[in-house]
């Protein structure tokens, strides 16, 4: 065995003792050779050091290159992504804040969850996007969003008065909040697609007339409620969230209600998580967990007869923690077998609609084989299931089109759990 | 360069117009950017960055949409907004367009830049009024300038794609329809600090009518559909009778 | 008893449609009132048009290479000289690209009203129009204070066959007094050709503004291919640059006449009017009920475009 240290080593760094003996044990001469810590920075860190600065990009320096990320990372999946890599290309370079790289995340969470060193790219990837849009470089697609958002109150640029069109015509009764002029136990936060998507509205009806079966004494906002403005936040416009949630708070504290419940995770996360700091503290309940915890009351009674898989939203599942009241109403639906499919609960694969991903996807394909929402109807195909059910307003529309773009036209379905039950109560839907 | 931005808002095009008497019933009308304006914005500002000099923004009336327009203005880069007088509710170009030279005529600008056209200006288009006053030459429908010695090249837009080089000295004022690029993105962040900068200045100025001679007598929402055969029912049954009408065409 | 000026306007050696409208238009004001129509042609190669006019009573032709194709501020000059000199009741002037810069300075320096986006003109009882406002939302009915006035026209108004047709006018040619010029002609630049001629296709599918993303656009496209049909757009489109320039369908786009035009999530401002109206079919899908683009077309359904498309997709492809 070759006991000669390599020419190349320099000398300074090795660690010897000529005689050392160690419990009994003679570990003399080159037995106890040690090398000191040699830091390898042929690297420019000024990229790196860059998004370093920011206020919540300080994580981006933790990375130590396990790849424990990429393994989950669903933009990985479907293109070349992830936490790992961005450090990578920081350190060789890259400047993040004008790099396509900055918007292909969707602030899912799940690098974050596997990861053993806390790189937050919850944090970075809002910070980052929050100078990028200071600076005005942002995809036109998403531009387009934020104005449409800052002057119509919601991203799809829907005249704000008809946000309650919804209701027109419906066989039960939703009132307005402001006409009602008294306490309500609940207040609905309907939030943009359920008020203005047709699919959405339809998910909205068929909720409507089950919080009417069971009683439930509520009432809407209407034209005077905004996008919840979580997204926003995602996407680097925290001025545009800021002015969001202030104008909520103001509404919202003209009013009296017991529990304020929403349909769309975004919203529930900020009402959750961002509008306390921000003065607006409210009892805020997913409907999933809401009807979940009336079920013997929803009183199902027909047979659905399907094989139902479940998707779980990023943003109620894996960020909140929720995953086990949507499936407890899966399985009170007469005749449906709930099958799972294999990336679920803390490892739900993304649909592609967080961080700002619902107004990008132009973008995205410039950069994935193929859309995170399709990746994920070939999963749920898999399983046998007819039938996709899902608890997010975003995900109707995304999984719906790539429903179509993956030709499985005849093979899923996809549906909001409110249309499930109101089926199941033999209440109409759509 | 000395340029000057005259900024309209004009209806919302998104909303559901609804009329009163002889103009439209303004009390929930919501109102917006007229976007050409956004476009001359968006030059002038190229402008200012190509030659140095300065950039103010006016617009009429003291209205959240006004106020709103003119802080984003400042927040892309405007030196400095004004917001002249009162709202002028009602179709009258000449009123906008005495209000604006009455502003602007005394204060040396090289430079005057507007909107093309608004989706109200029955009786003249405010840019070409604004030069008459000020006795200036005025080109519309331009789609990009570049500095070209004292003055600007300019390229007119015209039909089918057809466009025209001009050599413009100024003083001169331009109907912009495009810039050459797309109106930057300016974020709230930015817009809140221009609101929080007190640049936006209130300006009492008098405002002559000096009427356009032109009365309308009626308005109305237009009889649309006479001769349209307007399909009834679902999407599936609008599908099928566009499949007829394709093959009667012989076009299927 | 009334005497009309009529602006033509030319571009690249050709008088447009709108102005022989316009000829057209004057011809039947004058026929019930008595009068005088005179069309006047303004800069290089105008003696050599003027021989088309004749629909007119009177040709004045003011040939001059000072001014190139067109000068904005020359061309109004020249007008607005005419116009004292010759003193008419009305001026009808193309709501065009040229039309614009001319009719406003001229109505200012002669102090004159001017009407625009006039659909029609009427001078029997005082002078009276009818106009669009609001991309076409609005109509209203205006009068002229006065008895004299400008009129800004959009294209449709009149037929322009009608406007070529017959007629013996007199060739007069007017003295060119060109002034100093702060604007000079420089060049002249027509489109690179585009990867599909639009105006020769038989069946059309125009987009606007209710496409909404750039995404949607191949949802479109896939409906044109099943129909066998090119992909054409409103200016906002082209605009945002989601399509070329190539494929503009208006005013500063171009003209169709296709067989079947079908528009989807197309309001129908007159800008878009203008470069379709002449199609053998329009079918219009929009979600607005009160949406212009119904007032010409032949069918229409008050709907989703995003339900319509796949529906006639597959029914296309059986």
């Amino acid at each position: 065995m070759g006991t000669e240290i390599s020419p190349k080593v320099d000398p300074s760094r090795v660690i010897e003792h000529e005689t050392y003996e160690l419990e009994g044990v003679d570990i003399s001469g080159h037995w106890n050779r040690m090398f000191e810590q040699r830091v390898i920075f042929d690297y420019d860190v000024e990229q790196l050091d860059r998004v370093t600065a920011l206020g919540g990009g300080e994580s981006m320096g933790y990375c130590y290159q396990c790849a424990q990320c990429i393994a989950v990372c669903p933009v990985d999946h479907v293109g070349d992504y992830g936490p790992r890599k961005i450090y990578r290309k920081l350190q060789v370079g890259m400047d993040f804040f004008t790099s396509d790289d900055l918007w292909l995340c969707t602030t899912c969470g799940n690098c974050l969850r596997v990861c053993p060193k806390e790189v937050d790219m919850l944090q970075i990837i809002p910070a980052v996007r929050k100078e990028a849009v200071l600076e005005g470089t942002v995809p036109p697609e998403l531009q387009d969003v934020f104005e449409k958002t800052a002057r119509y109150g919601n991203p799809l640029g829907k005249n704000s008065k008809r946000r309650h069109a919804w209701t027109k015509g419906l066989d039960v009764e939703v009132p307005i909040i402001a006409d009602l002029d008294r306490k309500v136990d609940v207040l609905w936060w309907v939030s943009d697609y359920p008020s203005y998507h047709p699919r959405g509205m339809e998910a909205s009806r068929s909720l409507a007339r089950v919080l009417t079966k069971l009683g439930i004494d509520f009432a809407i906002l209407g034209a005077e409620e905004r996008h919840d403005g979580d997204s926003m936040l995602r996407a680097g416009e925290q001025g545009l969230f800021e002015m969001l949630a202030d104008q909520n708070i103001e509404t919202l504290n003209k009013y009296e209600f017991d529990v304020l419940l929403t349909t769309d995770p975004h919203a529930y996360n900020a009402f959750l998580n961002e509008y306390p700091a921000r003065g607006g503290e409210y009892n805020v309940e997913h409907y999933s967990t809401f009807l979940a915890g009336r079920i013997e009351e929803l009183g199902l009674s027909e047979n659905i007869g399907s094989k139902v898989t479940f998707h779980d939203p990023c943003y109620l599942g894996r960020q909140n923690g929720v995953y086990d009241e949507p499936r407890e109403l899966i399985e009170a639906l007469p005749g449906v077998e709930l099958v799972e499919m294999w990336r679920i609960r803390q490892n739900g694969y993304c649909c592609g609609g967080g961080g700002g991903g619902m107004w990008l996807d132009g973008f995205a394909a410039d950069n994935q084989n193929m859309r995170l929402s399709e990746k994920r109807v070939l999963e749920a195909v898999e399983t046998g299931a007819d039938t996709l059910c899902v608890v997010c307003p975003y995900e109707v529309s995304r999984f719906e089109d790539a429903v179509k773009s993956t030709n499985n036209d005849e093979a899923l379905v996809v549906r909001d759990i409110s249309e499930l039950l109101a089926q199941a109560m033999g209440l109409a839907t759509g | 360069m000395k340029i000057a931005v005259l900024m309209r808002v004009v209806p919302d095009p998104v909303e559901e117009l609804e009329i009163e008497g002889h103009d439209l019933d303004r009390d929930f009308l919501g109102y917006v950017l007229n976007e050409f304006d956004d476009h001359a914005l968006e030059e002038g500002l190229l402008l200012k960055e190509d030659t140095g000099g300065s950039l103010t923004a006016y617009a009429i009336g003291t209205a959240d949409e006004v106020e709103q327009m003119l802080h984003t203005a400042i927040a892309k880069g405007a030196d400095e907004a004004k917001m002249l007088g009162e709202e002028i509710e009602a179709i009258d170009a000449h009123a906008q367009a005495a209000t604006f030279t009455n502003a602007i005529r005394d204060s040396g600008f090289d430079l005057i830049l507007s909107g093309v056209q608004a989706a109200d200006e029955l009786d003249g288009q405010v840019p070409m009024l604004v030069a008459a006053a000020l006795g200036i030459p005025h080109m519309s429908v331009v789609v990009g300038t570049t500095p070209q010695g004292e003055g600007l090249r300019v390229t007119k837009e015209y039909w089918g794609g057809i466009t025209a080089e001009y050599q413009v000295t100024l003083p001169a004022v331009l109907g912009v329809q495009t810039a050459r690029e797309a109106p930057r993105y300016v974020a709230v962040a930015r817009i809140k600090q221009a609101q929080d900068s007190g640049a936006l200045e209130s300006v009492d100025l008098v405002q002559p009518d000096p009427a356009g001679r032109i009365r309308i007598t009626e308005m109305r929402l237009p009889d649309i559909g006479d001769g349209a055969e307007m399909i009834e029912g679902d999407e599936e049954a609008a599908a099928e009778r566009v499949y007829e009408i394709l093959s009667s065409a012989g076009v299927v | 008893m009334a005497n009309i000026l009529v602006y033509a306007e030319h571009l690249n050696g050709e008088i447009t449609d709108a102005s022989f409208e316009l000829i057209a238009l004057a011809r039947g004001l004058v026929s019930s009132t008595d009068g005088n129509v005179e069309a006047t042609i303004i800069g290089t190669g105008a003696i050599a048009l003027a021989d088309q006019l004749g629909g007119a009573d009177t040709i004045l032709v003011g040939e001059t290479d000072a001014l190139g194709e067109f000068n904005p501020q020359g061309h109004a000059a020249v007008f607005t000289d005419l116009i004292s000199r010759r003193q008419p009741d009305i001026c009808l002037v193309p709501y065009t690209s040229i039309g614009m810069d001319v009719a406003s300075v001229a109505a200012a320096a002669s102090d004159l009203p001017l009407a625009s986006y006039c659909l029609s003109v009427d001078i029997q009882s005082g002078l009276t129009a009818t106009c669009q406002l609001y991309g076409g939302k609005v109509e209203v009915d205006v009068e002229i204070d006065g008895d004299r006035a400008i009129f800004a026209m959009l294209s449709g108004c009149a037929s322009a066959d009608q406007g070529r047709s017959g007629g013996a006018g007199v060739v007069e040619s007017i003295d060119v007094a060109v002034p100093d010029l702060g604007i000079s002609f420089l060049s002249l630049s027509e489109p690179e050709g585009g990867d599909v001629d639009i105006t020769a296709e038989e069946v059309l599918v125009a987009i606007g503004r209710g496409i909404e993303s750039e995404d949607n656009i191949e949802e479109a496209q896939g409906l044109a291919d099943a129909m066998g049909a090119a992909l054409g757009a409103s200016r906002p489109i082209i605009d945002q640059g989601w399509l070329p320039k190539s494929r503009q369908v208006g005013k500063s786009g171009l003209s169709v006449k296709p067989k079947v035009y079908l528009a989807l999530g197309i309001s129908g401002a007159p800008e878009h009017l203008e470069g379709m109206r002449d199609s053998a079919t329009i079918i219009a899908v929009n979600s607005d009920p009160q949406a212009p683009i119904f007032g010409v077309a032949h069918y229409g359904w008050v709907g989703d475009i995003f339900d319509f498309m796949p529906e006639l997709t597959d029914r296309l492809e059986g």
